[in-house]
């Protein structure tokens, strides 16, 4: 039996052999790269660093600490401003996507995953309020069970339940958005950054 | 003359001028200054943190709303009493058209607000008088406690400031006893222990404090108010204090201030309904009629890629 029948080769084949070493970390890239547009793409990844950064030291001490603890305060402000700007870049980045009709040229999964990414941080943004234990969490919590319940979501995912809503947050939310994101980067390089659009063509 | 690009496709691998580019490069320096970014604006503006409201500061700072509230749970006239799916069966929830997805989702998180938020902290005390009326309540009939906590709860509104309320013709029945034992449970701070420990001694399910919260007539609202995080004051994408909030919920908030949502007893669910159209609607906009030609009827791509269409122009 060749390898390529079995499921290692099978994977191996669905994955690893579809790129070159040069499209995964690539040194060049086509002329046409070069905007400012590029930088908030790549600006978003940085911010997502940041973001899982703090956030795993905020989890290292607990959702409490930062109430009562200086450093606390700070790494919590370092998440939110961290939060702050990965959602502003995210924007700009998908704004110019749209401009740049980028899902031209079989990308349409490239754009698909990137608005995936956009709706999985909303998600995970949205559990993060939820979870400052301060008076903001408890109205935030207490106004948007409404909308979930009446969705019949709210049976299952429920707002006003912090210990649910901090594992989500900490654990599937992260690993869900992370996945997506890794997605939608192993198809942007595997399908190569879109051209430029053709005078009055696709 | 621009040149045209009629050769490129951009399905197919580039095979046109390259430039010099380093991946790794790029991403440590993006971490890098992004970075700077974060720590310099963390350090500049913090972040807010008022404090959680609690039952103890509820009942503390606005008496008569939290006794007004316990008596309304007692009554089955609060929000949470007749609320419906996933709390209890005392509502129908939201519909849309002719579907109720509360309903088909089902009471998964059960709550009798009367029995919930009152008379279930109250066993925990020891009280001779408190026990008497938990026994006189628990006795009648549910028509009987009705009309004992609808009296006391309108005449505890009527009167507007009274934390308690004579009852020589015995019409509020053991109501009265009942909320004031409730109200030093709460100005105690034993409330606050007594509703987050009834499933579990190591509290992570804020459920029934915040719905008993939630219900307050003024106290909890007019907090929110003061914080501009009302849902007539875009409070969705709102923080409290001057700090920027989740502003990407723009849109969300939105739908609320307008009608046919502003003033529709079903507004979460055509919101949230509306919204989760949207959403499919950016997923799929490369496969929608018009939406996908309008980057090539406004040329915003001109600006993006200046530069390649001014050199490609100079090489024809």
């Amino acid at each position: 039996m060749s390898s390529k029948q079995s499921w290692t080769g099978k994977v191996r084949g669905a994955t690893l052999e579809k790129f070159e070493p040069e499209d995964l970390l690539p040194d060049h890239q086509p002329a046409y790269v070069a905007s400012w547009i590029y930088v908030f793409g790549v600006s978003t990844l940085a911010a997502l660093i940041m973001l899982i950064a703090s956030g795993l030291y905020l989890t290292l001490e607990g959702p409490a600490w930062w109430h009562t603890s200086n450093v606390g305060h700070y790494v919590n402000s370092v998440h939110l401003w961290s939060v702050e700007l990965f959602f502003v870049f995210m924007v700009v980045h998908l704004w110019g996507k749209f401009w740049m009709a980028a899902w031209r040229g079989r990308r349409l999964a490239t754009w698909v995953t990137g608005c995936l990414a956009f709706f999985a941080s909303i998600i995970t943004g949205f559990t993060g309020y939820i979870i400052q234990t301060n008076f903001d969490s408890q109205w935030i919590a207490t106004q948007a069970k409404d909308g979930f319940n009446a969705m019949g979501i709210g049976a299952f995912f429920n707002t006003l339940n912090t210990g649910q809503a901090i594992l989500l947050h900490v654990s599937l939310l992260p690993l869900a958005l992370g996945a997506i994101v890794l997605w939608h980067v192993i198809l942007v390089r595997r399908k190569g950054v879109v051209p430029p659009i053709e005078e009055g063509g696709e | 003359m621009t040149r045209k690009l009629s050769t490129v496709d951009p399905s197919k691998k580039w095979s046109g001028p390259v430039r010099e580019y380093d991946l790794i490069k790029e991403l440590v320096i993006a971490v890098v200054v992004v970075g700077l970014l974060a720590l310099s604006l963390a350090a500049l503006f913090s972040s807010p943190d008022q404090k959680a409201l609690t039952m103890q500061s509820w009942s503390k700072e606005a008496p008569a709303d939290f006794v007004q509230t316990a008596a309304g749970e007692l009554a089955g006239t609060t929000t949470s009493a007749s609320y419906g799916p996933p709390y209890n069966h005392n509502g129908d929830n939201q519909n849309i058209g002719p579907v109720n997805l509360a309903k088909l989702a089902g009471v998964r998180i059960p709550i009798v607000p009367a029995d919930s938020f009152v008379i279930e902290p109250l066993k925990l005390q020891t009280s001779d008088s408190t026990q008497a009326a938990i026994a006189t309540w628990s006795a009648a009939s549910e028509t009987q406690r009705s009309d004992w906590a609808n009296a006391y709860a309108d005449a505890l509104t009527k009167d507007g400031k009274a934390l308690t309320l004579a009852d020589p013709t015995g019409k509020f029945g053991p109501t009265p006893t009942l909320v004031t034992a409730l109200y030093g449970m709460a100005t105690s701070g034993a409330l606050d222990g007594a509703l987050t420990t009834s499933d579990s001694t190591l509290p992570t399910n804020f459920t029934k404090p915040l719905l008993f919260l939630a219900d307050s007539g003024t106290y909890f609202p007019d907090k929110a108010g003061a914080e501009h995080l009302g849902g007539d004051q875009w409070g969705v994408m709102n923080e409290t204090g001057s700090w920027p909030g989740q502003s990407w919920l723009w849109l969300y908030s939105f739908w609320y201030q307008i009608e046919p949502f502003k003033s529709s007893g079903n507004a979460d669910i055509l919101v949230m309904s509306l919204m989760g159209l949207l959403s499919l609607g950016l997923i799929l906009l490369p496969l929608l009629p018009i939406i996908p030609r309008i980057p090539y009827w406004i040329p915003v791509h001109r600006l993006i890629w200046r530069n390649w269409y001014r050199k490609s122009a100079e090489k024809v």
